[in-house]
């Protein structure tokens, strides 16, 4: 299940990549009281998926990729909450085209550096946008949030529900969308070509590879998934607060990605499950404890397992395979 | 006319103050950055335990305030021995994200043990009642602390470059920096050179922490909040260098001060633009050798 991507892969569909589809319908079924949980949960799939595009398959490591996230749940917050564009499906795509334009404007500036001066620009990207979402409460409500956020129902049939059914339904669809399409991106010849980027820039420049716009692009992409999933959050909660911004909301999501494996896009699935099932279950009781256990599993997963609980899993079942 | 010359001054002063302290942090983490090419988010962590330290050496255990700051600088700088040996030494070969991740990890971490140890709520200093009060200078009053601080962290700094430029263990340091490998060859054990300046840097950070805990709140998301203005004041200061760092802290801290003294509805606006500036313009940084 390792998606190294290349010419030589099989990119067809395996059995158990069907897995997460059955048991997120599953889930729908069996666990109604659950449901806005699991919007959230499959919300952080999507947002974890973008991430893992630029960090895991093209090497790029980041601080700030809550900016394009939050920005996209800005933009569809204010679209819905100040400006009266209340189709959920304009919203998203609007908030998609606010995050490729971010993505576009930023990335083609700060991907000429590398190393400590990359991280720390990123880092300076959502923290300028987290800036001006809190000081420009006119728009974006401030500290305080931004509330009143209409959504219309979808297509104008499937009116967002009190039990969170269409949420879940509508976040479970556009994850699907999200996900057929970093699937493409990874097995196409460009997501070769962005492989070879992590393992050996000066060789992909050796070869005439356009090192830097093939950067630009990824980072694009990824930009623009990511502010979808921020639009999703924005109209399954109809509200925007600043946690959506900043360098810790970065880090979380690093934190998720890492907790599943890292460049093997199902890595971005399990990592925000785990990670927001324990949440729900032992943050509020213990917060001071989930910070603990948090900081405890991410050194230990850095010091041991670096392919995170899928790393893990290949390995159990390399040492069944063996045995057997 | 008098009012704007005299808030000028102020701004001037008090940016002074807080560029000093943000030097003191983070000279530590240029060093240790440029020596070992560690991408150490976790800085942070240290200036606050320096900050703890003192608060409780004083108001727990009556401690001088003189002595608290040496307590601050030894305990930590102390406890940074243990990590680095323990648990950083063995990143050190790793790529940037896992020493990212590692530290990350670390102010996870270290934010649930204050929080734990000490509550949410920031603590404050007792000063000692000759640090109270003002200071005339000039026919100027100044807060008499800001100018402990100042007079204070210069004389840090001044036995701080002597001691990089003019002594055999200085030396060592640069030539490790310059050339890792060279260094080696020529006799110098740079795995002891690590964990000493480790040890000063990490040092330096908790007594700018305890120094500066009436400036930087200290309080146990202090990692988190203050990370972006140590990293840039080393970003944009320059990796590895003692003086980069201090013309990037200097002008940090008032470039801020100045920001949110006239332009409040701006915040650190400026402070981050400025940041992505400079870095797009000299990506080493102001001082930076490579680039």
């Amino acid at each position: 299940m390792n998606h190294r991507g290349g010419y030589s892969a099989d990119t067809r569909i395996r059995w158990p990549e069907w897995l997460p589809w059955l048991v997120a319908l599953a889930a729908f079924f069996l666990l109604p009281e659950y449901l806005s949980l699991g919007a959230r949960i499959l919300i952080y799939i999507l947002y974890a998926l973008s991430l893992d595009l630029i960090l895991g398959y093209a090497g790029i490591i980041t601080l700030g990729h809550s900016a394009y996230f939050g920005f996209g749940a800005y933009v569809a917050g204010v679209l819905a909450a100040k400006a009266g564009v209340t189709d959920p499906l304009v919203q998203l795509v609007a908030a998609a085209a606010g995050g490729a334009l971010l993505g576009i404007t930023t990335g083609a500036i700060i991907l000429r550096t590398r190393g400590l001066t990359l991280l720390m620009l990123t880092l300076a990207i959502t923290s300028v946008c987290l800036e001006i979402a809190n000081k420009a409460t006119a728009l974006t409500g401030g500290a305080d949030g931004l509330s009143g956020v209409v959504v219309a129902p979808i297509l104008g049939l499937f009116k967002f529900d009190l039990y969170g059914k269409t949420a879940y339904l509508y976040c479970l669809a556009m994850l699907f969308v999200g996900w057929a399409l970093v699937r493409r991106i990874i097995y196409s010849p460009f997501g070769a070509s962005l492989t070879g980027l992590r393992e050996n820039s000066i060789r992909m420049h050796a070869i005439g590879a356009p090192v830097y716009w093939r950067l630009v692009l990824v980072y694009t992409l990824s930009a623009t998934i990511a502010g979808a999933a921020g639009a999703l959050l924005t109209q399954t909660n109809q509200f925007v607060g600043l946690n959506v911004l900043g360098f810790e909301a970065g880090g979380e999501l690093l934190v998720m990605l890492i907790l599943g494996g890292v460049g093997r896009v199902y890595g971005a699935f399990v990592g925000p499950l785990v990670y927001l099932l324990a949440q729900d279950q032992l943050a509020k009781q213990f917060p001071a404890y989930w910070y603990f256990g948090i900081g405890v599993l991410l050194v230990l997963v850095v010091m041991f397992a670096r392919g995170g609980i899928l790393g893990i899993a290949d390995q159990a079942l390399a040492k069944l395979r063996s045995k057997a | 006319m008098q009012s704007f010359l005299a808030s000028i001054v102020s701004v001037a002063f008090h940016g002074a103050a807080f560029g000093m302290i943000l030097y003191v942090i983070s000279v530590g983490l240029s060093i240790t950055m440029g020596l070992m090419g560690f991408a150490n988010l976790a800085h942070g962590v240290f200036a606050m335990a320096g900050g703890y330290v003192l608060t409780t050496a004083i108001s727990r255990f009556g401690v001088p305030f003189p002595l608290a700051l040496v307590c601050a600088f030894a305990a930590v700088a102390l406890g940074s021995v243990v990590l680095e040996r323990l648990l950083y030494s063995r990143l050190y070969t790793a790529g940037d994200l896992e020493q990212v991740l590692f530290t990350i990890g670390l102010i996870f971490i270290a934010v649930a043990v204050a929080r734990f140890v000490y509550g949410t709520l920031q603590k404050p200093v007792m000063l000692p009642p000759y640090l109270k009060g003002q200071f005339a200078l000039l026919g100027r009053d100044f807060p008499a602390y800001r100018v402990f601080i100042i007079a204070f962290s210069a004389v840090m700094i001044v036995a701080l470059w002597f001691g990089i430029e003019r002594t055999r263990w200085g030396a060592m340091v640069r030539a490790a920096v310059d050339n890792r490998a060279m260094a080696q060859s020529v006799g110098i054990d740079t795995r002891r050179l690590f964990t000493l300046t480790f040890a000063l840097g990490s040092g330096l950070a908790g007594l700018g922490g305890a120094l500066g805990a009436d400036i930087i709140a200290i309080q146990p998301t202090y990692p988190f909040e203050n990370l972006v203005y140590f990293l840039i004041v080393v970003a944009v200061g320059g990796l590895g260098s003692l003086r980069g760092p201090f013309a990037a802290a200097l002008l940090i801290g008032v470039a801020d001060t100045a920001c949110k003294y006239w332009l409040p509805q701006f915040g650190a606006f400026f402070i981050y633009l400025a940041t992505i500036g400079i870095l797009l313009w000299r990506p080493a940084g102001l001082f930076g050798r490579r680039s």
